[in-house]
C-alpha cells in the first residue's frame, strides 16, 4: 500500500479507496451516529412528544393571544381608525362589534373573549355575557321590517343568493356582503339548519341600511336602487344607544382601550402581569401597590428554596457521613431508613408534620410538658414559613443524603489517613482532605433539592399559611381555577428562566463537570 | 298517499325507538365528583339503585371535581371527551356552560317531573342558574365553633359578628384563603346592610373597608385550602370558631360526636349539580341522560339526604328527607335551607363574582402576605 499523503503534500489526505479521509471518515461516522441515533429514536420521540411539546405548547401561552382578533376581528379593524381615547368611538366601531358578539354568541365565544378581557380590566367578562344574551333583542328588526315592507323579496332567501352571486353588487356593498356570509356560517355550522328555511337575521338588513344611506347604491339591480331611495325615509336605531342601553360600561373609553390594546395577536400583557406590572393603553406601569404579589412570591419562593437547600445539606452530610463509613450491613440498614419516606404518600407525610407541630401538636405539648414554652404562649410552628421550611426539608432530605452518600462511597479512606500519618487533626484532615472530595455530591444534591422544591406546591399548600406559600400555588391557581392559563405560563416561563439562569451561574463558579451522583 | 307514509314512518319510529334506545345506550359511564363522604352518597343514592336496575351498566367514579373546568378544557382542546356527567359547583357550571365545554339542556325535556306532575323547571326553579346546570343540593358554607372554650365564660356565638369579636370570644379562627365569601362577612360586619354588600365591594373605599374588618382578625386566623381542614383544626382544637361547608360540620358533630356546634347565621348557600360535557357520542350521551334523569328525580335527591346533610334541590323533595341511614337521626334540622337555619342567609352571587373574582384574588392574596 502507497503512502498517499506523501505524493501529494499539498492536497487533502486521501483513503485508501482514493476519497479524501476526511469525506470517508464523516461517512463512517455518520453511519455510526444514524444506528445511534436510530437506537435512541424510541425514547427521544416519546420525549419529544409527551414532555417537551406540551411544555413548549403550554409556554407559548404565554405570549399568545390571538382570542381577541379572532372573536372580534371587525371591532378590531374598525377600532384601528379610533383616535380621541377621550370619547368613546363612533357608531361604524358599534356596528362591528354588534356583527362580532352576534356571531360570537351563536358560535359561544363570546364569554371566553370576556373572560381574557376581564383578566385585564374587572367587569367586562359580565358585559360580554350579557351581550351574548342581548344583540339578539336589539331593536334592529325595525329594519327587517321596512325593508320588507318596502318590497316582500326581501324577505327571500333566493332574492339574497341572487344578489351575492353577483360580484359587483359584493363590492357595492361590502358590509352586507360579510354579514350576509356570516348569518349563511351561522345558520349551517352553528344551528344546523338549511339556510333556505330560515328567516334573515336582523343584523344582515341592519349591514344593508348602513351600506346603502354610507355609500348609496348606483348599479343597475332595481330591487337595490329602489330600496336605497327609501333608505333615507326610514326610521333607524344607533347601535352605539343599543349597547348603551344594554350596559353604560360599552360607552367608557377604557373598555374599547382594552379590547384595542389586547387586539395584538400576541402580548407581553401576562409577562407584564407576571412581574406586577400592567399593560394599559397609556403603556405599560406598574401594578398598584395593594396588587403586587408575584415579585413577592418569586423572592420568597428562591429564598426558601435556598434555606430548604441549605437545611437539607447540614443535615444531611453528617448522615451521608455516617453511612459512608459504617459497615456495609448496617448503612444498608440505615438506608432502608433514609429510603422508608419514599414508600409513604406526600400527603400523609404532610399531613403527619400538622398533627407534630400544630399548636396543640405533639411538640408543643411536649415543649409545655417540660416547661420550655408557657402553655399559653404555644410556639407558631405551622401555616407558617417555618412549616413549610421545616416539611420540605424532612421530604427532600432523602434527595440531598443520597448523591453525598454515593460520593463519598467513592473517596478512598486511605487518603484521610494519610492526611493524619503526615500530622494533620482530625478537623484539618477533615476539612483539607476529605470535604473538598465530597464537594461534588454536595453540588448534585442542592441542585435536585433546589430544583425541587423552587417548583413544590402541594406541602407550602397545606402547611404554608399566609407567609408560607411559594409561586408554585399560584401557578396552580390560575391553571385550575381561575383559568388564567397566559399568566400561569407566564409565571412558569419565569421560573423556568430562573433555574436555568441559576444552572447557568452554578455551572460558571462551581463547573457543571464538578457534579457527580456516584 | 303521502300522508300514508308520514304515519308508517312515525308509528314506525315510535315502536323502534325504545329498542333503539336500549340498543344504541353505552354500558360504561364516568361519572366526576368530589370524592369522600359527598361522593359515597351520590354512590349509595344514585348510582347503586341505578345498576341494580341495570346491571349490564358499569360506573367509573373519577375524584378531579375541584380541577373539572381545566381538565374538561384541556379534553376539549385534546378533542377527546372521557367524562360523562361532571358534578361542579354552580359557578364552574356556569363557567363550562359559557365557554361551550358543557351541554344545554332542556330542564323538561332531560328531567323528571315532580310526582304530582309539576315541570322539573318549576320544582328546580330559580335553582337552574344556567342553561347547562342540573341541581342536585343545597349546601352552604357556615361556622362551627368549639362549645367548650373557657375564656368565652358561657357565651356562644349566635351572631356572625361574633366571629370578629376578639373581646369576647377570643382564640384563633379558621377562614377559607380566597376572598369570597369573607368579603361579604366582613362587610355585613363592618355595618353595610345585606342588601348593598355588593354595591360596596364594587368601590375602592368598600374593598379597604372589608379589609380592614379582615385586619382585626388577620393574626388570628388560619387559612385553609381544603374542607376538611376546619373540621380536623376544630376537632384538635387549634382553632375555635372556623367557616366549612355545613356537611363537613354535620359529620365532625354527629359523627365524629366533636364539642362543636353549629352557627348558620349569614350562612352563605351554593349549589352543586351535574353537567353533561359538551360532544359526547351519541351512545354515551343516551345513557348519561337516561341516568341524570334518575339520579335527579324526587325520590333520589330526598334519598341522597340520608347519607349527607345537604339540602336537595327540588322543591317537591323536601317533605321525603327522612333520617339518616346510618345514626338514625332526623335530617330536616341539619339542613342549611331549614327554616330555623335559615333566618339570615347570603346567596352565592354568581355573575358579580365571575367578574369580580380574579381582581380581588389578587387583592386578597396581597393582603394576605403583608
Amino acid at each position: 500500500m502507497t503512502d498517499n499523503t506523501a505524493q501529494t503534500p499539498s492536497g487533502p489526505v486521501l483513503a485508501a479507496d482514493g476519497r479524501p479521509l476526511k469525506a470517508s471518515l464523516n461517512r463512517a461516522l455518520r453511519a455510526q451516529k444514524i444506528r445511534a441515533l436510530l437506537l435512541i429514536a424510541p425514547l427521544l420521540i416519546f420525549i419529544l412528544i409527551t414532555f417537551i411539546a406540551p411544555i413548549a405548547d403550554m409556554l407559548f401561552r404565554s405570549v399568545e393571544n390571538q382570542i381577541v382578533r379572532d372573536t372580534l376581528p371587525r371591532t378590531v379593524v374598525a377600532l384601528d381608525t379610533w383616535t380621541n381615547t377621550d370619547e368613546a368611538p363612533g357608531e361604524d366601531v358599534y356596528a362591528a362589534l354588534y356583527y362580532d358578539i352576534f356571531e360570537a354568541a351563536e358560535f359561544r365565544n363570546h364569554s371566553r373573549v370576556g373572560s381574557r378581557l376581564n383578566y385585564e380590566l374587572t367587569g367586562v367578562s359580565s358585559m360580554f355575557r350579557r351581550a351574548g344574551r342581548g344583540v339578539g333583542r336589539f331593536d334592529t328588526d325595525i329594519y327587517t321590517d321596512q325593508f320588507t315592507a318596502l318590497d316582500p323579496a326581501w324577505a327571500e332567501y333566493e332574492t339574497w343568493t341572487g344578489l351575492m352571486d353577483d360580484d359587483a353588487i359584493r363590492a357595492a356593498l361590502p358590509e352586507t356582503s360579510d354579514a350576509f356570509d356570516t348569518w349563511i356560517h351561522i345558520t349551517i355550522d352553528a344551528n344546523d339548519d338549511v339556510p333556505a328555511e330560515e328567516d334573515i337575521e336582523d343584523f344582515v338588513f341592519t349591514a344593508l341600511y348602513r351600506d346603502l344611506s354610507n355609500t348609496g347604491y348606483s348599479g343597475s339591480n332595481a330591487l337595490l336602487s329602489t330600496a336605497a331611495d327609501a333608505v333615507a325615509g326610514f326610521e333607524s336605531v344607533s347601535l352605539r344607544d343599543q349597547f348603551a342601553d344594554m350596559d353604560e360600561d360599552w360607552l367608557d373609553p377604557t373598555v374599547m382601550e382594552t379590547i384595542k390594546v389586547y387586539s395584538p395577536s400576541y402580548t407581553p400583557g401576562y409577562f407584564l402581569t407576571a412581574i406586577d406590572m400592567q399593560l394599559t393603553a397609556d403603556g405599560v406601569s406598574a401594578q398598584p401597590e395593594d396588587r403586587r404579589i408575584y415579585v413577592t412570591l418569586f423572592e420568597r419562593t428562591l429564598f426558601m428554596s435556598m434555606v430548604i437547600m441549605g437545611s437539607c445539606v447540614l443535615l444531611g452530610y453528617p448522615i451521608a457521613f455516617l453511612l459512608a463509613n459504617l459497615p456495609t450491613r448496617v448503612s444498608n440498614l440505615l438506608l432502608i431508613l433514609v429510603l422508608l419516606p419514599f414508600w409513604t404518600s406526600l400527603l400523609v407525610r404532610t399531613s403527619a408534620w400538622k398533627v407534630l407541630l400544630q399548636q396543640q401538636g405533639v411538640i408543643n405539648d411536649v415543649l409545655v410538658w417540660i416547661g420550655l414554652v408557657a402553655d399559653d404562649n404555644r410556639l407558631q410552628l405551622i401555616n407558617n414559613q417555618t412549616g413549610t421550611i421545616i416539611a420540605m426539608t424532612h421530604i427532600l432530605l432523602p434527595f440531598m443524603i443520597l448523591p453525598l452518600y454515593s460520593v463519598m462511597q467513592t473517596i478512598p479512606p486511605t487518603y484521610v489517613r494519610a492526611a493524619k500519618s503526615l500530622g494533620a487533626t482530625n478537623w484539618t484532615a477533615f476539612w483539607r482532605v476529605y470535604f473538598p472530595q465530597s464537594v461534588p455530591g454536595i453540588g448534585a444534591g442542592c441542585i435536585l433539592v433546589f430544583i425541587l422544591s423552587i417548583g413544590y406546591y402541594i406541602t407550602p399548600e397545606l402547611v404554608g399559611g399566609r407567609t408560607g406559600t411559594f409561586i408554585s400555588n399560584r401557578i396552580a391557581y390560575h391553571i385550575s381555577s381561575s383559568l388564567n392559563w397566559g399568566l400561569a405560563a407566564a409565571l412558569g416561563s419565569i421560573l423556568l428562566a430562573v433555574v436555568l439562569l441559576l444552572y447557568w451561574a452554578y455551572d460558571k463558579l462551581v463547573g457543571i463537570d464538578n457534579v457527580k451522583l456516584g | 298517499m303521502k300522508l300514508k307514509s308520514v304515519l308508517m314512518l312515525t308509528s314506525g319510529a315510535v315502536l323502534a325507538a325504545p329498542m333503539a334506545m336500549a340498543q344504541d345506550m353505552a354500558n360504561d359511564m364516568t361519572l366526576v365528583s368530589w370524592g369522600g363522604a359527598y361522593q359515597t352518597s351520590q354512590v349509595r343514592a344514585y348510582a347503586e339503585p341505578y345498576m341494580a336496575m341495570h346491571p349490564d351498566v358499569s360506573v367509573v367514579w373519577d375524584e378531579s371535581s375541584n380541577e373539572a373546568v381545566a381538565r374538561l378544557r384541556a379534553m376539549n382542546e385534546a378533542g377527546n371527551i372521557t367524562w360523562d356527567l361532571v358534578d361542579v359547583v354552580a359557578s364552574d357550571a356556569i363557567r363550562l356552560c359559557d365557554e361551550g365545554l358543557a351541554m344545554e339542556i332542556d330542564a323538561d325535556e332531560v328531567l323528571a317531573p315532580a310526582p304530582d306532575g309539576t315541570p322539573a323547571s318549576e320544582d328546580f326553579g330559580d335553582l337552574l342558574v344556567s342553561d347547562c346546570f342540573i341541581p342536585q343540593i343545597v349546601y352552604s358554607t357556615t361556622f362551627g365553633y368549639r362549645n367548650d372554650v373557657a375564656e368565652w365564660n358561657g357565651r356562644t356565638p349566635d351572631n356572625i359578628c361574633d366571629v370578629f369579636d376578639l373581646e369576647n370570644f377570643p382564640g384563633q379562627r379558621s377562614l377559607e384563603r380566597r376572598p369570597i365569601n369573607n368579603m361579604e362577612w366582613a362587610l355585613l360586619c363592618s355595618g353595610v346592610a345585606m342588601e348593598d354588600i355588593y354595591d360596596v365591594l364594587e368601590t375602592e373605599e368598600g374593598i379597604d373597608q372589608a379589609f380592614a374588618m379582615l385586619d382585626t382578625i388577620k393574626d388570628e386566623t388560619v387559612w385553609w385550602s381544603a374542607g376538611a381542614d376546619t373540621p380536623q383544626l376544630l376537632a384538635d382544637g387549634e382553632v375555635v370558631i372556623g367557616s366549612t361547608y355545613n356537611g363537613r360540620l354535620f359529620s365532625v358533630i354527629e359523627e365524629q360526636d366533636q364539642p362543636v356546634s353549629m352557627l348558620w347565621d349569614a350562612q352563605v348557600f351554593d349549589l352543586d349539580g351535574w353537567i353533561i360535557p359538551e360532544g359526547l357520542p351519541e351512545d354515551r350521551l343516551a345513557r348519561v341522560l337516561d341516568f341524570v334523569r334518575f339520579a335527579t328525580d324526587t325520590q333520589r335527591l330526598a334519598d341522597q339526604a340520608q347519607y349527607i346533610s345537604y339540602g336537595p334541590a327540588r322543591a317537591s323533595s323536601a317533605p321525603l328527607v327522612g333520617t339518616h341511614a346510618d345514626l338514625g337521626i332526623e335530617m330536616g334540622p341539619h339542613m342549611p335551607t331549614d327554616p330555623a337555619n335559615a333566618t339570615r342567609t347570603i346567596l352565592y352571587n354568581y355573575e358579580w363574582w365571575a367578574d369580580y373574582r380574579d381582581d380581588l384574588d389578587a387583592r386578597f392574596q396581597a393582603w394576605l402576605s403583608q
